[in-house]
């Protein structure tokens, strides 16, 4: 029996655990621990300088789940030197004495069939090809449930009555999404919560403020690296507007980029890596829509943002848009985000206001 | 009659001699930008974002410094060399960068060869933008192109020699914009110089033998231009006596691919970040605390 982790990205852990434990029966996925300022700390300790964050963070996350007893370990790339934390992160927890694998499943932001068969039969060589195209295709639908319902929650949750009733609800339909038992149950579990958040009262004002966040797509899915910032938002009684989700990762970038391209096609003419190009179109179009202020996030040192940067705010310059931005590193103070968060909100009421 | 401003930074760096050739072919005027010097840093520091790489930074200062004093600049964008050779995401963005921070006419051409495009389409295009004809575009591409193989070999053949001269031989792993760039890396080799070391270049080596080797060390590695320098690291770690890593600060490929050479290689190293603060006197410390280093192993 091989004990297989992974370093988890908000919720997205839930389907992935799901996924495997489904393709791999006779094997164990340990749970990777909820991501705390000690998993930070471990990971930035045995890190390069000046690598980007989530660097230190799926390295703290994996000597977590090596402590647990983890076998082999499984990491996603992108299309930056995302792809390329693997090899490294395996060289680092070896020469820290653990004895342990990393499976790579996307590299330069590609995902090829054939190299991940490969991938999934070094885990567990007799694993079943249909099961995983049929589980595969569940947990795609999974995905985008969830996305379609966080998106939802994203624009009522500051509007809520019973103060935590989004929250508990939505807790209440990821347990059950983790115990679906065919594709037919999902969709109807799926309908079902649809419904029930739907009823969940909401008081919406006309003149609510409305901010779109847009950035680095780990920094953006991971609630603790960007410091709980949406939760904080929803305090403030805001709507949120967040386009980046796995769904649009894995199934909608392709079509949606040349959309993008079309769009912004002023600002920018090559693609930019990542998403950095994406995010210039978003910029525009929050800009062009009646949003009151965007927040762009990312990781210190991510390449592809800090390109994209200029021409963001030049854009936002243009067109005499509020924009504020984070760049969240292992060393940034929950208080100085804070300040930084008040100011902006209260110069966005002010702008309302006249 | 057109000039085209050339900015000596980035990608200056690998194609200076075909840019050079080409345009004195077609008889097109161009001016290059000076050596860096503090003026054209600080230029840059100031149009550019804080986060970006020191090397980019004083790209956009030449640009900065180019603006006015010619009617085209040349900005190219490289994005891959196919079959895993991607190069970093600030070579993909300078275009569109400098297209939106300045308001300046650019001449480009886009490498991608995924998709097919080369740097000979990429020269003719800018022949054409030229208003030149097709048949003495050929002739200038022919032109630049053999003499730049004839030079490459050239540099290939110095490589391979030095690695055979009995003196204290130290590797240069970095970037040539940042090696050969007056103000980042001038310094450290001007040093090491005087103090009568064989330097060995790792870009000077023969690309399809290095790219090979460096899966030696990484073998999920896709960034060309690490490729070039951990493909040296592994061809010449037998016959040199230490290696010095010359980083910008926050390199992207550099912070892991180096990261990952560190720990494999068993010589000694050294590893250099610059940033836009570095002082030599800091750096020359750290020089000559290794070249002791270095003496006393040789001592032995």
């Amino acid at each position: 029996m091989t004990k297989i982790a992974f370093p988890q990205m908000g919720d997205y852990y839930i389907p992935a655990t799901y996924l495997l434990s489904h393709i791999y029966p006779n094997d164990q996925v340990i749970k990777a621990p909820k991501i705390t300022s000690k998993t930070i700390e471990l990971g930035t300790k045995y890190s390069p300088e000046f690598v980007c964050t989530p660097f230190k963070y799926t390295l703290g996350t994996m000597i977590e789940c090596l402590e647990k007893g983890a076998q082999i370990l499984i990491q996603m790339g992108g299309g930056c030197r995302y792809g390329y934390y693997a090899e490294l992160q395996e060289q680092t927890l070896k020469d820290l004495g653990y004895n342990c694998k990393v499976i790579n499943l996307v590299t330069e932001g590609e995902t090829n069939i054939k190299r991940i068969n490969k991938l999934l039969k070094q885990i567990n060589p007799k694993y079943s090809k249909l099961k995983t195209i049929y589980y595969g295709f569940i947990t795609m639908k999974m995905i985008k449930y969830m996305d379609t319902i966080d998106n939802y929650i994203r624009e009522n949750i500051g509007f809520e009555q019973i103060e935590g009733s989004f929250e508990s609800l939505k807790e209440e339909m990821l347990i059950e999404f983790s115990h679906i038992k065919n594709y037919h149950h999902l969709y109807k579990t799926y309908q079902k919560y649809l419904k029930k958040f739907h009823k969940l009262k909401t008081h919406k004002p006309d003149n609510r403020l409305k901010i779109g966040i847009i950035g680095e797509l780990y920094t953006i899915m991971e609630p603790f690296s960007n410091y709980y910032l949406e939760k904080s938002l929803a305090k403030h009684h805001i709507e949120i507007k967040r386009f980046t989700n796995v769904h649009y990762l894995l199934i909608e970038k392709p079509k949606e980029y040349k959309k993008y391209k079309k769009y912004a096609k002023e600002y920018f003419h090559y693609c930019l890596g990542a998403d950095a190009s994406d995010n210039i179109a978003r910029c525009k179009y929050l800009c062009e829509n009646d949003y009151d202020g965007i927040i762009h996030i990312k990781s210190s040192f991510c390449t592809p943002e800090i390109g994209a940067m200029p021409i963001i705010s030049k854009i936002a310059n243009q067109y005499q848009k509020p924009i504020l931005f984070f760049s969240f590193d292992s060393a940034t103070s929950k208080t100085g985000i804070e300040t930084r968060l008040e100011a902006f909100y209260d110069m966005l009421e002010m702008r309302k206001e006249k | 009659m057109n000039t085209v401003g050339i900015p000596r930074s980035l990608f200056y760096y690998y194609y200076k001699d075909i840019w050079t050739d080409f345009f004195d072919s077609l008889k097109i005027k161009y001016i290059i930008s000076p050596v860096t010097n503090k003026e054209i840093m600080d230029k840059g520091l100031k149009v550019s974002n804080s986060e970006m790489c020191l090397s980019l930074k004083n790209y956009l200062g030449h640009v900065d410094y180019l603006k006015d004093k010619c009617d085209y600049i040349l900005v190219p964008r490289i994005s891959n060399f196919k079959n895993n050779n991607q190069t970093c995401t600030n070579f993909w963005v300078v275009y569109d960068i400098v297209k939106n921070l300045f308001d300046v006419n650019l001449l480009h051409y886009n490498i991608d060869l995924e998709k097919g495009q080369t740097l000979k389409k990429g020269l003719y295009k800018i022949g054409k933008t030229l208003n030149k004809k097709h048949s003495q575009i050929k002739k200038a591409y022919k032109y630049a192109i053999t003499r730049e193989k004839k030079r490459l070999k050239k540099n290939h053949q110095i490589s391979q020699n030095k690695l055979k001269v009995k003196k204290t031989k130290i590797l240069i792993v970095g970037h040539p914009y940042n090696i050969y760039d007056e103000l980042i890396g001038k310094d450290i080799i001007k040093y090491l110089i005087k103090n009568k070391i064989e330097i060995i270049y790792s870009d000077k080596f023969n690309p399809k033998i290095t790219n090979h080797l460096s899966k030696e060390i990484s073998k999920d590695l896709y960034f060309k231009y690490s490729k070039d320098n951990l493909g040296a690291i592994a061809y010449c770690q037998d016959h040199i006596n230490g290696i010095i890593f010359i980083s910008s600060f926050p390199c992207a490929p550099d912070s892991l691919a180096n990261e990952l050479a560190m720990r494999k290689i068993n010589i000694p190293y050294l590893n250099l970040v610059i940033d836009d603060n570095s002082s030599f006197t800091g750096l020359e410390t750290r020089l000559e605390s290794f070249l002791d280093m270095l003496g006393g192993k040789l001592n032995d």
